[in-house]
């Protein structure tokens, strides 16, 4: 069971009190309570399962300027009176740091809480079990999928405090459902994988197995056989798994921290045009039972609504009280990063955007790490599909994708086919005239 | 033999009670509990930015019956707790029943000696350490606008209580010094990143002011990069330099050869044992037994010894990298490769230190040899899916060839190949093997663990080059 809000009061009082009583002039305390339990199955039979009960607190105590924090999952007494000991003897000698401080007290959440971020819907073992079951029985009635890589169910329900000096001292509980299918498929001597997955807060929103199962079949199958094609410069089009990866790109990009030190390319590019003037970026935490909604930030901040990007133009970065500081503005309640990010939809209907020219190259899975935030270079390994004269035709892989996101940026074209299966949703994306490296 | 249990609400007899009683009906399966502090010390934008010490104590509970895995872990340690767990793992496996399979190899090895890394060094120490090196790395040079530094020490104690009361523990200290600076020139902004580490103390690592060669090599590679011209595209040959560039060996054939995805037949090597599968003179290891080295380990996280595995031979596969579990559903033994994150996660066959073995040829005749193509020299991140064998990594270092001659520094390109291919591909292994520095985390299904890599030069006829430069 997790924990409630009394008994992580009480952990959060021993720490606090202990600090202030060992001479911090200031502290805040998380504590967490969680439980999950995942289910695994391959080949439509129990692979395993795994049930795990986490607790843990997190400590930062000030000193004035000073700070020094200690993170613990034991949380007995003579333990957790130890760690206290240490994060203050370290904070005592850590240089003073003139922007470290507890966060603006008139900043603090305080609203009502109804977002309905927590199912207390349950599912046994055998019900997980069995859902999966189907998901995969579905997904070999394709005759061409021989194999899974293991398809799984997890429940998750965690609750969790947040005090500070401050005064302020609040948490609340959320849950969530994943389910994943992952299949192997073969044909003349060609073997793929591809998957599909849902994740969503409430039971009753996740995909149907039968609809995992298909979804995540008929994507392995789409791979196979490849071909790899020849370099060249060729438009694009983003798969929604895909394309929403430029919006976390795009937020990592304006963060406060990397503004501050100047490490990303969007620095100085405040009320400029960053995107195309057709296209809207909107970050909100306040959409009911969505996976990126909060009432507040790590540092107990109210969250308030985002319009990052408005007709292609740099709005706002994401802001915490620290990084704030050193350029002089007060946190947007983004210490933990966007909550709903997405693109608003664009005007163009999918078929529309593959029929838009005469050649162009879908991508629906990206792999390696090749994103410079620096200065904007990207290049990653990609597999996908051509589309000719709007047709798909053949599956194309062991090919590069190359740009510099300031380009990419500008000549982005989105569909109207936004959903919000994630906490980070774009729509399909058009870009014009990247580089493929291939033969 | 003292026990991590020792300052808990549960003692040694009733663990062992328990954990007996609950593996009795079981083909396999043990109580691991981990005691880990750990402590990250970072320096950026000319502030100690954090200092965050943590401590963790917990445990796992596995049991394993026919191929079905039954886990559960908590940081609540009392009889309760693991009585709960207890009931978890045997409703999960209450149609299977199993024969306990006791036999574990025994070991004396110590790889690395039984060090506190955190305490050995004062926190004021390592404060002036990250100043230091902040001040040094910005007076090389007044292009030279941003400088991160960290230190990150761990020790990490774990024991594996098996059924019938077998104990097996391993005291683990891992460092790790990291530094990265961001150059700016000319409106251009390039970064270099460069690390030290292993399982020794700091000191160790800092002696004759080593610290300094990691800031000149970080700023090396941010100054080379400043001047990089866009990359080309396509396919070429490419010369990889020795040691760390390894993580190509680590993703393209590493991966594929852990058994889980042999065992269940979704790894493009699965069939392929005893079969020609890389150039003759291309040998590759798995090594977990190199003294304090990253990956080296004195037992598994299963408990068993660690040891040097021949996966590839003068070019043909001899074996796959084993834990317990897909050893026994394969018929074989572990290779001593079961290893977990931490008690959170279950056990999967990984890597420890992955080699190529040294060959014959000088990188200069490597050079010579190509009339297009590129030099890699260092690589950010790597990735590989299994299935279709298909690899990427990322360069932070690399030059062009024309002519045989190395020219202009090229911007951050991927590289992309097939593993069971790209092997074959190789066609001149160098006789300047050498280590990695100390810094590599590999990634599998949510989990990082700390590895190594080794490599010579090597030539490959053709990869992928995924740049701007048609």
């Amino acid at each position: 069971m997790i924990k409630d809000q009394d008994y992580l009061k009480k952990i959060a009082d021993i720490c606090l009190s202990k600090s202030k009583k060992l001479g911090s002039t200031d502290a805040s305390i998380l504590v967490q309570s969680s439980v999950s339990e995942n289910i695994n199955v391959r080949n439509k039979k129990l692979d395993g399962s795994e049930r795990s009960e986490n607790l843990g607190v997190v400590l930062t105590t000030y000193l004035g300027k000073k700070k020094s924090s200690i993170a613990s999952s034991n949380l007995k007494e003579s333990n957790l009176n130890e760690l206290v000991d240490r994060c203050i003897e370290t904070m005592k000698i850590t240089p003073e740091d003139e922007y470290n401080s507890l966060p603006d007290k008139d900043l603090h959440f305080s609203g009502l809480k109804d977002l309905d971020l927590y199912d207390e819907t349950h599912l046994s073992n055998e019900d997980k079990i069995n859902y999966i079951k189907e998901a995969e029985d579905e997904a070999f009635s394709n005759n061409k999928i021989v194999n899974t890589n293991g398809s799984g169910f997890g429940e998750n329900k965690s609750n969790f405090l947040l005090a500070n000096s401050n005064g302020f001292a609040d948490g609340y509980k959320t849950s969530q459902f994943t389910a994943y299918c992952e299949v192997v498929s073969k044909s003349n001597g060609s073997m793929e994988r591809d998957y599909e997955y849902t994740s969503k807060r409430f039971y009753n929103d996740i995909l149907k197995p039968k609809d995992l199962g298909s979804i995540a079949a008929d994507h392995a199958v789409k791979k196979l056989n490849p071909k790899k094609i020849k370099s060249e410069k060729i438009s694009l089009i983003f798969d929604k798994r895909i394309s929403k990866n430029f919006l976390s790109i795009f937020a990592s990009a304006i963060s406060s921290s990397a503004i501050a030190k100047g490490t990303t390319f969007l620095k100085d590019k405040l009320n400029q045009k960053v995107f195309n003037t057709e296209l809207n970026i909107n970050d909100r935490g306040d959409i009911k039972k969505a996976n990126g909604s909060r009432y507040f930030d790590s540092e107990g901040i109210g969250i308030i609504n985002l319009d990052l990007i408005k007709n292609g133009i740099l709005q706002d970065y994401l802001i915490d009280t620290y990084n704030g500081k050193k350029i002089n503005r007060k946190s947007n309640g983004r210490a933990s990063g966007t909550t709903n990010l997405y693109f608003e939809n664009g005007s163009k209907t999918f078929n529309e955007l593959i029929k838009s020219e005469k050649k162009l190259l879908y991508i629906k899975e990206t792999i390696g790490h090749g994103t410079n935030i620096i200065n904007g270079d990207y290049s990653v390994g990609a597999s996908g599909i051509m589309i000719e004269n709007g047709e798909f035709s053949y599956p194309v892989s062991e090919i590069t994708i190359a740009g510099n996101l300031n380009n990419i940026f500008q000549n982005i074209t989105l569909a109207d086919d936004l959903e919000f299966n994630y906490s980070t949703n774009s729509p399909t994306m058009h870009v014009e005239g990247m580089i493929v490296g291939g033969k | 033999m003292t026990s991590l249990l020792k300052n808990s609400e549960l003692s040694l007899e009733k663990a062992d009670k328990i954990v007996s009683e609950t593996l009795n009906s079981c083909d396999d399966g043990e109580l691991y509990v981990e005691d880990t502090k750990s402590e990250t010390i970072v320096l950026d934008d000319n502030k100690i930015k954090s200092s965050n010490y943590t401590s963790d104590l917990g445990y796992g509970f596995r049991a394993v019956t026919g191929d079905t895995v039954a886990y559960s872990h908590s940081n609540e340690i009392s009889e309760k707790s693991l009585k709960n767990s207890s009931d978890n793992l045997k409703s999960t496996l209450k149609n299977n029943s199993g024969t306990y399979n006791s036999e574990i190899k025994k070991t004396n090895q110590k790889l690395y000696k039984d060090i506190d890394p955190i305490e050995s060094k004062s926190m004021k120490s390592k404060i002036e350490l990250l100043n230091n090196m902040n001040e040094y790395a910005r007076s090389k040079d007044s292009s030279v606008k941003q400088v991160t530094a960290s230190l990150l020490a761990e020790k990490k104690n774990i024991e594996i209580i098996r059924s019938g009361g077998e104990l097996l523990s391993d005291n683990r200290p891992l460092v790790r010094i990291n530094m990265s600076v961001m150059v700016e020139k000319n409106g251009r902004k390039e970064t270099g990143v460069y690390g030290i580490g292993g399982r020794q103390d700091y000191d160790e690592y800092l002696k004759n002011d080593n610290w300094k060669k990691v800031c000149d090599e970080a700023f090396r590679i941010a100054n080379t990069n400043i001047e990089s011209k866009p990359s080309p595209a396509g396919e070429m040959k490419v010369v990889l330099g020795p040691g760390w560039p390894a993580i190509l060996i680590h993703e393209a054939v590493g991966h594929g050869l852990e058994g889980d995805f042999n065992r269940k037949k979704t790894s493009a090597f699965h069939d392929l044992v005893g079969k020609k599968v890389a150039s003759k003179g291309v040998t590759i290891i798995d090594d977990g037994t190199i003294d304090n080295r990253r990956g080296s380990l004195n037992i598994d996280d299963e408990g068993t010894p660690t040891e040097r595995t021949v996966l590839i031979e003068d070019g043909i596969l001899k074996n796959f990298m084993q834990d317990r579990l897909n050893a026994r559903l394969m018929n074989t033994k572990s290779t001593g490769n079961g290893r977990r994150e931490s008690y959170k996660h279950v056990v999967m066959p990984r890597m420890r230190n992955t080699i190529m073995l040294g060959g014959t040829n000088t990188q200069e005749e490597m050079i010579k040899s190509v009339d297009k193509g590129i030099f890699a020299v260092s690589f950010g991140g790597g990735q590989v899916d299994i299935t279709s064998g298909k690899f990427v990594f990322n360069c932070t270092e690399a030059y062009e060839i024309i002519n045989g001659k190395v020219g202009a520094p090229i911007k951050g390109a991927t590289l992309i190949g097939d593993g069971p291919s790209s092997l074959k591909e190789i066609l001149m292994v160098g006789n300047d093997m050498m280590l990695d520095p100390g810094i590599g985390t590999c990634g599998k299904a949510g989990q990082g663990v700390p590895v190594g890599v080794g490599q010579p030069s090597l030539l490959i006829n053709n990869m992928t080059v995924g740049g701007t430069q048609l």
